[in-house]
Order: C-alpha cells, then sequence, then structure tokens
C-alpha cells in the first residue's frame, strides 16, 4: 500500500536506468540524508557522534568496500583490514610530508597507494579461487601488518610505534587531531561515506559492475564472452582496496586520532568480513545494515548491565559480548544466509501486497 | 648485499653444524605441532566441506579444559577422560546446532559460521577459566620434561627436548591411528564415502548427521592432542589461537582434503619457516616469521593451485 510502484512509468531509457527508479525509493534516501545531514547533528550528544556514528559510518565504508570484491566480484579475502592500514598510514605519511594540502584530499589520495597494493595482493586471484584464494589473502595481512611495525619510516621514527594524528585545519575549522570536534569529524566522515557509496553504485550498474558480477557468477563463462579476467579482477582488487584504503584513513584521522599496527589486525578483517556477510553479500545498503549490527550491538551490549542495576565487572561483560555476539552471527546465518539485505527485500514485497496478501 | 643473501648463510650452515641441526629440529617439532593443527582442519573438510577456522580455538579450549579441571582438584588423567567428554559433547552440540541447519549452504557462509564459533568459544572460554596464561599439566599426564645434550665429536652439541620428542612420536602415532581407521573401518569406510559424495553416501545408508558429529569428535581429539604438546611448550593462553593461523599456510599447501599432505605441509612450512628466520630474518629486520609460511604457500601455490597432494581441480562450464 504505502510501497507499490504501480502508476510510475518510465518514459525515457535514463528513467529506467536511473538510480532510484521508484519514487519511494527517491523519498527514503532524502530521508535518511535529511536525518544524518540535519536532524542527527542538531540532536545528537558528543558521545553518540564520536562513540556510534562515526565508527558506523567508517565501518559502512570498508563493508562496502568489501562488499565489491567479495559480494559482487566474488573474491573473498581476509586481508581488508590490511588494506585500511595501508591507507591509514599512507595517508599519515602524506600529512607529515605536506602539511600544507587539504587533509581529505590526502586522505582520498592515500586510497590510492593502498589500491596499487590491494592489486599486487590480488595477482594470485588468477590462478587460486575460493577458499585457497582467502588463505592466500591472509599473507597480505599478515605481511604488511609486520611492515606496519618494522618499517619505523612510516610512522615517521616514533618512540611508542604508533602514528598519531596532527592537528589539521580546512577552512579554518579544525578537522583532524585530538581538538577537533566531534561535530566536524562526523560532517566530514558523512560526506565522505556518502559521495563514495553513490559513486559504487553508479560503477556498480554500469558495464565494470556487470564485468564483475560476470566473473563471480562463472569466471570460465565470463571469459568466453569477452570479459578479461585478468583486468577485471585486478580491477575489482584495486577498487575494494581503494574503498578500504580511505575507511582505514578516516578511521585513524576522525576517529581513533592514534593507531598502532594492531588496530588493523586480523579482527578487523573479520569484522567487516562479518558486516559484509551480515548484511548480505551483494548489496550496498545491507553493507549499512551490517555494520550497524557488528558496531551497534556491543556498544548497545556493554550498557544493558548498568541500566537494569546488576553489578557484573566489566571482564565478565567482555566475555559474555563475544559469546552473544558469535550466538548471533550463527543464528542470524541459520534463519537468512543471505543477510539483511534479503529480509529488507522480504519486507519490501509484503509492504506491497499489504494489506492484502493474496 | 648479495653476499649476505646468497653465500653467507650457506657458510654459517657449514661452519656451524651442531647449530643447523639444532635449527632444523625446532623446525621439525614446530612442523609437526602445525601438521597436528592442519590435521584437524583436513578431517573436517574432508567429510563435510567446512572450512573450520574453529580449529584454532578448539586446540585452546581443549588445553584450557583440561587445566582448569586439573586445577579443580581433579587427577591429571581423570581430568583427561573428562576433557574427552567435553570435546564430544562439544562436537555433538555443534553438528546439532551449527552444522545441521547450514546444509548445503555456499562455502563463505559456513566459514562464517565457524568464525562466529570462534567468538562464541573464545568468549565462553574466557568467562569459565579466566583470560590469564595457564600452565600445562605436562608432569602429572607423565609426559617427559627433561633434555637431553648430543655430542657431537669436535663440532659442539644438539640439545633435544624430551617433550618435542614426545609430541613427535604422539604425532606419528595420532597419524597412523587416523589411516588406519580410514581404511580399515566401517566408520571410516563410511567416513570416506561421504567425503566422496554426500548423496550417494545417504542413498547406501549413511548418517549423515552421524558421521559429522564424529569427525567433528576427532578434530576435538586431533585438538586436545596438540593443545597438551603446544601448551606444554608454552602456556595454555587465548595467543595459541594465533598459532593455528599458521596453519592456514600449511593446509594450502598440502590441500584441504589430504592427510598425507598435512604432514608433509607441516614439515615443509616448519622448516623453512624456522631456517628462513634464522638464516635471512636478520637482513629485513627479524620477525619474518609471522608471514613467510604464507608466502612460501603462496610461491608453492603458483605452480599447483590445488596445493601438492589436492584433488585435481576439473572446471567445466
Amino acid at each position: 500500500m504505502f510501497y507499490r510502484e504501480a502508476g510510475q512509468f518510465k518514459t525515457s531509457y535514463e528513467a529506467d536506468q536511473s538510480l532510484f527508479p521508484i519514487r519511494q525509493d527517491r523519498i527514503g534516501i532524502a530521508v535518511l540524508l535529511l536525518i544524518a545531514f540535519v536532524l542527527i547533528p542538531l540532536t545528537a550528544n558528543d558521545f553518540f557522534l564520536t562513540s556510534i556514528m562515526i565508527p558506523f559510518l567508517v565501518f559502512s565504508l570498508a563493508a562496502i568496500g568489501l562488499n565489491v570484491l567479495t559480494g559482487f566480484a566474488g573474491q573473498l579475502s581476509l586481508g581488508s583490514g590490511a588494506f585500511m592500514g595501508v591507507g591509514a598510514y599512507a595517508a599519515y605519511k602524506l600529512t607529515s610530508i605536506f602539511p600544507d594540502v587539504n587533509v581529505i584530499f590526502l586522505v582520498l589520495v592515500s586510497g590510492f597507494f593502498s589500491a596499487a597494493i590491494g592489486a599486487v595482493f590480488g595477482l594470485p586471484s588468477l590462478r587460486i579461487k575460493g577458499l585457497y584464494l582467502a588463505v592466500t589473502t591472509l599473507a597480505a595481512q599478515f605481511f604488511l601488518e609486520w611492515c606496519f611495525i618494522r618499517i619505523p619510516w612510516l610512522y615517521n621514527y616514533n618512540a611508542s610505534g604508533a602514528i598519531e594524528i596532527p592537528k589539521r585545519d580546512m577552512f579554518g575549522i579544525t578537522v583532524s587531531g585530538a581538538e577537533a570536534t566531534p561535530l566536524a569529524r562526523y560532517f566530514v566522515v558523512l560526506a565522505i561515506t556518502v559521495v563514495i557509496a553513490l559513486l559504487v553504485a553508479n560503477v556498480l550498474r554500469g558495464r565494470i559492475g556487470r564485468s564483475w558480477m560476470m566473473i563471480r557468477d562463472m569466471d570460465i563463462a565470463a571469459e568466453l564472452m569477452g570479459i578479461r579476467p585478468l583486468q577485471t579482477k585486478l580491477l575489482a582488487f584495486g577498487v575494494s582496496s581503494y574503498i578500504c584504503g580511505v575507511a582505514g584513513a578516516m578511521m585513524v584521522f576522525f576517529w581513533l586520532n592514534a593507531a598502532e599496527p594492531s588496530s588493523y589486525s586480523i579482527t578487523l578483517s573479520f569484522q567487516i568480513l562479518f558486516m559484509v556477510i551480515l548484511g548480505g553479500l551483494g548489496s550496498l545498503g545491507g553493507s549499512f545494515m551490517g555494520a550497524a549490527f557488528i558496531w551497534i550491538l556491543p556498544v548497545f551490549l556493554k550498557f544493558i548491565p548498568g541500566t537494569l542495576g546488576i553489578d557484573i565487572p566489566a571482564e565478565t561483560v567482555e566475555h559474555l559480548t563475544f559469546m552473544i555476539v558469535g550466538a548471533l552471527i550463527i543464528f542470524f546465518l541459520i534463519v537468512e544466509p543471505h543477510g539483511f539485505a534479503r529480509l529488507w527485500q522480504i519486507g519490501k514485497q509484503k509492504l506491497r501486497v499489504w494489506p492484502f496478501p493474496y | 648485499m648479495l653476499y649476505d643473501i646468497f653465500i653467507d648463510p650457506f657458510v654459517q650452515m657449514v661452519t656451524m653444524p651442531d647449530f643447523f641441526l639444532q635449527v632444523l629440529w625446532e623446525g621439525f617439532v614446530t612442523g609437526i605441532l602445525y601438521a597436528l593443527i592442519a590435521l584437524g582442519f583436513v578431517l573436517i573438510f574432508k567429510a563435510s566441506g567446512v572450512f573450520n577456522f574453529a580449529q584454532g580455538i578448539m586446540v585452546v579450549f581443549a588445553g584450557l579444559t583440561l587445566v582448569g579441571l586439573h586445577e579443580h582438584g581433579i587427577p591429571a588423567y581423570l581430568a583427561l577422560l573428562l576433557t574427552i567428554v567435553v570435546m564430544g559433547i562439544l562436537a555433538y552440540g555443534i553438528e546439532r546446532v551449527v552444522m545441521r541447519p547450514l546444509v548445503n549452504q555456499p562455502d563463505i557462509i559456513l566459514l562464517m559460521a565457524t568464525i562466529g564459533l570462534t567468538y562464541f568459544l573464545v568468549g565462553f572460554g574466557e568467562f569459565v577459566f579466566g583470560g590469564e596464561p595457564k600452565q600445562m599439566i605436562a608432569e602429572q599426564l607423565g609426559l617427559p620434561t627433561g633434555s637431553t645434550a648430543f655430542e657431537m665429536g669436535e663440532r659442539g652439541l644438539v640439545i633435544l627436548q624430551h617433550i618435542d620428542i614426545a609430541a613427535a612420536l604422539i604425532a606419528i602415532i595420532m597419524v597412523t591411528a587416523l589411516a588406519i581407521f580410514f581404511n580399515k573401518t566401517r566408520i571410516g569406510r563410511a567416513l570416506r564415502a561421504v567425503a566422496d559424495d554426500h548423496q550417494a553416501a545417504l542413498s547406501v545408508g549413511i548418517s549423515l548427521n552421524q558421521i559429522w558429529a564424529i569427525v567433528w569428535f576427532a578434530a576435538g581429539l586431533v585438538a586436545l592432542a596438540t593443545g597438551i604438546m603446544w601448551g606444554a611448550r608454552s602456556d595454555v593462553s587465548f595467543a595459541l589461537e594465533i598459532v593455528a593461523f599458521k596453519a592456514l599456510p600449511v593446509l594450502i599447501l598440502g590441500g584441504f582434503t589430504s592427510i598425507p599432505g598435512a604432514i608433509i605441509g607441516g614439515l615443509i612450512i616448519g622448516f623453512g619457516e624456522k631456517i628462513g628466520e634464522i638464516y635471512w630474518g636478520g637482513l629485513v629486520g627479524g620477525g619474518i616469521e609471522s608471514w613467510l609460511a604464507y608466502i612460501i604457500a603462496l610461491i608453492f601455490l603458483l605452480f599447483r593451485p590445488q596445493g601438492l597432494f589436492g584433488e585435481k581441480i576439473i572446471e567445466r562450464v
């Protein structure tokens, strides 16, 4: 009743191929953007911005990056955490070498370093497939992590071995470093995430995105139909690593302020893979939902005992959180292996036929 | 520079053979232990096509249960028996709760389910036994603890820890036992039938659920043995889970479905890693153990994409 495309006729090719062909979708996206850009900055407090919204957006972007590779091009990767690290360290080096250049520009440029390294580690994908490939991407994870520890040039020979983000201004407003206000950071992160998400959505419905999906569905058939596996797979690795790299740079510049090599460990890779799988392979909206679930649920669980007035030691809460998250992951995989995106589709279908489901 | 890479390490190997032998022995023992972890993976992958990421945490969990039970005053051997029972219950639970509802799902979903299982077991293990490292009860279990030094004439001496010898022996016994189990017993033949073709196995009356529970239990037993051995060499702690990641290059090297592959792959990785770290690691700043195994495996894979002993991949459109 509320969600019905009946009566919306397309009269031109552009209208038929547009990003959001259904009017309700356009309204929905507009409302979401309005909430994100106006309502949340007006109402949210600093805690909500720094510990929920900013990490949520950063992880959503990283999940989109991995989704491009795993969900759309079908190449399973366990190295996304390390590619985020490459972006972070590249952005850090760039801003130390060029302190006067706009920091957002540098964050966006740092993604290209990540893309180059991602393409190199994507080379085995030409011969190796599936789970074997997943294990070889672990080579990238462990090798890059080792580089972050053992090459002191990367962290400017800091005694602590960590990177600390300096203060950087943009149009007179501090956007990075410890003094930046959560609101300024939030706007920067939101803008980058929204722009990249829209760009990716456009790439995916075009020739490149369709060739990725052909490779995913059956690579030999795609090859016979004129898709070049080398270029297509490496492009997928490159684009995916670019997005992950930007997300990693944002993670340290606009959220954490400082990062150690262990921030980009294999745990992060797994977290992002969970977001992609639970959100739904091959769905951009699903990446956001997955990120929300994996990031916000543990934060939420931490506060439950306090609000209920039960006194449990922090350690126990952490262990219980691990157990609950693990159990919920298995539960959701069993209930809906195609992720939240599929649940959303089912919901839309229900809305379409409501109130007369027959 | 070229001298450091191509000549100096070999000169060192020849001039100090005692040290070289010691390195080889270290490599052999770590290789055996990697092979044991890889064996657990292979067992489950062969029978159900599930890439069991939780094998590493099962090793930790088995070790923790054993030590934890002993700390509560239960004698060592009884604790060992009880741990075996616990691993059996765990195997049945995993089969019933996780694997059965996920039959016929794509590989990646099953992989994620085992990672979810890892999270759960980490939380559960820490919740029950606490997060701090524990001492393995090697002596109480009757494992030897001393060491023997072998004189090599004028050249120096090689020191062998008894626990390492025991580890190697136990590994050999386990692999032989598993080979006999797979080839000679009724259940073993059923296991191989399931590995070949699920539907064909079902149609001749083999119970998939039962087989899977048995396989997870066998993997649990391998995990327990691995946990005891690793635990005796270092401590029983959640850091051991990281070690399990080392078993992955062993797996891709040997092939996911091959038990001899797991053993030989483990030995190649063990030797390669130790020799590489000691003779070449210094050139790039050390600590290359964390990724050298993967690079070795990658180089092998470029020539044999299915691993050394994996089944030949035949693709049809």
